[in-house]
């Protein structure tokens, strides 16, 4: 560990390439907990917005026009409006208007931090996309299967549980997959409401060490690496999934 | 002739059509109307939170920055205007590239489209602000680059790649019939790809290039981040101008919710409308 330090220090003093993640021990501890919250955020949001698709996607499909409505106005305001203001509503609209909490110190805070707002919103922002892909997904079932799946008594949940969603699972893992990506690139935007992920941490190493290039390229080639890790076990998931005869 | 129909076969209801469109604009105002009303049941919880009379209610507010705050969000989609045409512009080229049978070509237009449009647009905003320098010097001309000029150009670069990403995707939906067709009527390549393929591109790309002018759209408040005076801003400073009322923040950024509501809704519902109209039925 120490040799590379060295080693990174003395590529410093003879390229000027100032890598200071990789020799200064404070830059490198705080820049692992940022990259540790980023990998949290996007976890987080890809489980949450997941979870809200599934749900919002059994909800278009209930009987009621009044819930397939408000699924409807909720999908449509998230979509069409930008994710940073939907960001700032959240953090700085909400959470003004709910009541402060003591802590331990006795400090007056906010009862929901940065990081669960980020959360929070993100979570909204992505699932709105994600409930349209899981329609189109559960649009692709031939209904034949779902009548069958009636015939043999399955309730409505249970048909949507074990028969309509693992089948439209499958064709909608491509859609599904762009959005996830997507969402990681935008965990970015917790930045703007002070949450320490990825690109806040940088910021603050490139502001004390004034490396902004080297640190660039050390965020462009994290991103990517996330995003292809994303691609890479989404893909693994489809060919898991996969059923001959069931799509392409 | 047309309008006799047989006793039997009933045309189908008018709200049943596919392109009913009057209901699908009535529905654009009923979600903003909606969205109106959130704001100002926002507004009228935040003033009985707090609920002193001395002070200025929140709707007045409002109408009182709205010059202001319109404004801002008009530079905005200027911002937005600009780095589509910048991106389009750019990536036009960039599509053309990628689909290349030159491989060294495809190659680099592969890595620059990847690369553009796997970076987060943020980060890339960041890179653009620190990286160019705030004034160029062409011989004796000397152009100022001020912030939201870099913002312009940042936003642009993934809307190039997007907008290559568009190209190749509409190109490779043409049927290879086409091109083979083609091909045995002796139209050399250059031909084959402007006069055959590109003009049956050209429809099949407008809904998804105007899917990703509005995610643009909604992509011009990252410029606030990076210190441009954008509508995000403008609206952070009103509150600060009111004396730095908390109680102002959640019907504040509600209005520009709803600001870029009332410009992206519209241009999804048209897009949907192309996409359904152009969707190819094999």
């Amino acid at each position: 560990m120490h040799g590379i330090a060295i080693w990174f220090r003395h590529l410093y003093e003879t390229t000027g390439i100032n890598l200071t993640i990789a020799y200064d021990p404070f830059d490198r501890a705080r820049f692992l907990d940022g990259f540790l919250v980023t990998l949290e955020l996007s976890a987080i949001t890809i489980i949450g917005s997941i979870v809200v698709g599934v749900i919002g996607a059994w909800l278009q499909g209930a009987r009621l026009v009044w819930t397939r409505r408000i699924v409807q106005v909720y999908i449509q305001l998230f979509r069409n409006t930008p994710p940073l203001v939907q960001m700032f509503f959240f953090y700085f609209g909400l959470s003004s208007l709910l009541p402060t909490i003591k802590n331990s110190f006795g400090m007056q805070e906010p009862p929901v931090s940065g990081f669960a707002w980020a959360c929070i919103s993100l979570i909204f922002f992505a699932g709105a996309f994600n409930v349209e892909i899981f329609r189109s997904g559960i649009e692709a079932i031939p209904s034949s299967t779902i009548e069958a799946a009636e015939a043999l008594g399955y309730t409505r949940l249970q048909t949507y549980l074990n028969v309509v969603l693992p089948l439209a699972m499958r064709v909608c893992l491509p859609a599904l997959t762009n959005n996830l990506v997507n969402l990681i690139k935008t965990t970015t935007l917790a930045y703007a409401i002070a949450v320490p992920e990825l690109l806040y941490v940088s910021n603050q190493i490139w502001s004390d060490s004034v490396n902004v290039p080297v640190m660039m390229v050390v965020l462009f080639i994290i991103y990517t690496a996330l995003v292809g890790l994303l691609v890479a076990a989404m893909k693994a998931w489809e060919r898991a999934l996969h059923r001959p005869g069931l799509g392409t | 002739m047309t309008d006799r129909v047989l006793p039997v076969i009933l045309p189908l209801p008018k709200a049943l059509r596919r392109d009913a469109s009057s209901s699908r604009l009535c529905l654009s105002l009923w979600h903003a109307i909606a969205l109106a009303a959130f704001v100002a049941l926002t507004a009228m919880a935040a003033d009985a939170a707090t609920g002193q009379p001395t002070r200025a209610s929140v709707l007045v507010v409002l109408a009182r920055w709205s010059p202001l705050l319109l404004r801002g969000f008009g530079f905005n989609i200027l911002i937005s205007l600009m780095a589509m045409a910048i991106g389009t512009a750019l990536g036009v080229f960039l599509g053309l590239g990628l689909v290349s049978p030159r491989r060294p070509v495809h190659a680099l237009s592969w890595v620059l489209t990847e690369f553009f449009r796997n970076a987060p647009w943020l980060v890339l905003l960041f890179f653009m602000i620190y990286m160019l320098p705030f004034r160029i010097q062409i011989g004796p001309l000397s152009i100022a680059l001020p912030d939201w000029v870099k913002a312009v150009i940042g936003l642009g670069l993934p809307v190039m790649a997007n907008v290559a990403e568009i190209m190749r995707g509409a190109v490779q939906s043409i049927h290879p019939g086409q091109w083979e067709a083609a091909e045995s009527l002796g139209f050399t390549r250059n031909q084959q790809l402007w006069q055959i393929v590109l003009p049956q591109c050209l429809k099949r790309m407008i809904p998804p290039w105007m899917n990703l002018y509005a995610i643009l759209a909604m992509g011009t408040t990252l410029a606030s981040i990076v210190g441009v005076n954008d509508v995000v801003t403008l609206a952070g400073q009103v509150q600060a101008a009111e004396g730095g009322r908390t109680d102002l923040l959640a019907p504040l950024y509600g209005y520009v919710l709803l600001l870029f509501f009332i410009y992206s809704y519209p241009i999804a519902l048209l897009t949907q409308r192309l996409e359904r109209r152009y969707a190819v039925h094999i």
